[in-house]
């Protein structure tokens, strides 16, 4: 009891260094989903709209994808950025950079089959009308995209939803260095083991309270898509 | 602004043997058909009968298995003035003004003549009062009126129209003839298929019989009906089932 009351303590009076664990968290993860979303849902739209051999097979792997463990992807950027590694002249192993590489690794197979949903449901729809109206492919992609938008904003949270709660991928790359990469989850981990329970427990809340809004967001773009779009 | 284009015209439509196969059937079989200005063309004939195919085709959204298809004289001819209204038509997921706002915008139509052309159209079909409503939630006779007016933002000189009135009661019925009535008055080409022989009437025109893929008959309205050449015509303007 009187770990929870602190822990809600650390929260209420903004305690500094929760803050900024908080902050970078934030920050690595929208990156993260920013380039995420930027490869995905081009990606999701051309194999949504393309037919080719073994398209299955991709959207399969696509799928598969989705369920990617952190860890591992974790330590498939570790090896690639490694002093030895083919990236490691970067010098980007233990840096936010190396974190957001990570979650934008493990986030695009989400959104860009989530996407590649959307937008071929769409285009069964859409197809006829399109032709019809001499629409041509880049006009096409455009408003598949835009007619899909409250899916494909549903498809970005959810993403952003993984990258928030991940600890696996950040802590191998990340390193968990105090003040300079340490996020909500790794901080978590280590508080946990270090016994300094009013901190994880703080960090837990805000992180619970993170995902709540997100779902709440989640929730209310597909409700304004249904009024607005129907 | 669809003068800028040229003086290229797509009409007469010249079908000759076109052949549409469906795994191994034949939808459309050897079928050679002529559509040119004039009065409206009813397709006529049983569910099945080719008719929907056969606008597709002419549409220029097919491509026949055998046979030829030209425009104007054309072999390949974008849609750029011929127009479709399908029969259960796909809203775009915008509001009934955006849905015309974006054929006027893929027609080329300038984008400062956009909102004025939104509102005639609207008004023509009867849906001024609606433009904001978003047109998925539209009631069918709605979403029809919208469709044809998107198909109308097109300029078209040849209207395609996929029994736009299977589904709806007879006041909204009465509303799309109108519209379509006032449509073919403006010189506007209108091919149209319905399975329904009392519309046929009323808006012929020209009368096209099909029957498992053919022409069985050509007429106009009056000798169709009251003279019919062939025995299945007989039957189905007398009201008998071809099956």
């Amino acid at each position: 009891m009187s770990t929870d009351a602190s822990a809600l303590q650390l929260v209420l009076s903004g305690d500094p260094a929760l803050i900024a664990i908080v902050r970078l968290s934030l920050i690595v993860s929208l990156s993260a989903v920013l380039f995420a979303a930027i490869i995905g849902v081009p990606l999701g739209a051309l194999i949504a709209l393309t037919r080719f051999r073994g398209r299955d097979g991709v959207i399969v792997l696509l799928n598969a994808l989705m369920g990617l463990p952190p860890v591992v992807v974790g330590l498939t950027i570790y090896l690639l950025l490694s002093r030895s590694g083919p990236l490691g002249a970067w010098g980007l192993l233990f840096t936010p950079q190396a974190m957001v590489i990570a979650q934008a690794v493990l986030v695009t197979p989400i959104i860009a089959a989530l996407a590649r949903q959307t937008v071929e449901d769409l285009w069964v729809e859409y197809q006829d009308e399109l032709a019809a109206m001499n629409v041509g492919p880049l006009g096409r992609v455009a408003t598949l995209i835009w007619d899909g938008r409250f899916s494909l904003l549903t498809a970005l949270l959810a993403g952003f939803g993984r990258a928030a709660a991940e600890v696996g991928a950040v802590i191998i790359v990340g390193g968990n260095i105090d003040g300079f990469t340490r996020t909500m989850t790794t901080a978590i981990a280590l508080e946990t083991s270090k016994g300094d329970l009013p901190l994880a427990i703080g960090l837990g809340m805000v992180l619970i309270a993170i995902v709540v809004v997100i779902n709440a967001l989640a929730w209310t773009a597909r409700r304004a898509g249904e009024r607005y779009a129907g | 602004m669809m003068r800028m284009r040229g003086p290229a015209t797509d009409l007469p439509i010249i079908l000759e043997d076109v052949t549409i196969v469906a795994g191994d059937m034949a939808i459309l079989d050897r079928l050679t058909l002529t559509l040119a200005t004039g009065a409206p063309t009813m397709l006529v004939g049983p569910n099945g009968a080719g008719k929907s195919t056969l606008l597709r085709v002419a549409m220029g959204l097919m491509t026949p298995a055998s046979g030829r298809i030209t425009w104007g004289g054309r072999a390949n001819s974008p849609p750029l003035r011929r127009a479709i209204v399908f029969q259960r038509p796909a809203m775009l997921r915008r509001s009934a003004a955006a849905n015309l706002l974006y054929a006027l915008s893929a027609a080329g139509v300038p984008h400062a003549k956009r909102g004025a052309h939104v509102a005639e159209l609207l008004d023509l079909v009867g849906l001024a009062g609606l433009s904001e409503r978003p047109a998925r939630r539209m009631s069918g006779g709605e979403q029809q009126r919208l469709a044809l007016a998107r198909a109308l933002a097109r300029e078209p000189e040849i209207l395609f129209l996929d029994e736009p009135t299977a589904s709806l009661d007879p006041a909204a019925t009465k509303a799309l003839e109108d519209v379509i009535r006032a449509v073919a008055a403006r010189g506007i080409k209108v091919v149209m298929a319905t399975h329904d022989l009392g519309e046929a009437r009323r808006l012929a025109g020209e009368i096209v019989l099909m029957h498992r893929g053919h022409i069985v008959e050509i007429g106009g309205a009056d000798t169709f009906f009251t003279a019919p050449r062939t025995d299945e015509a007989r039957r189905f303007a007398a009201g008998e089932l071809l099956i």
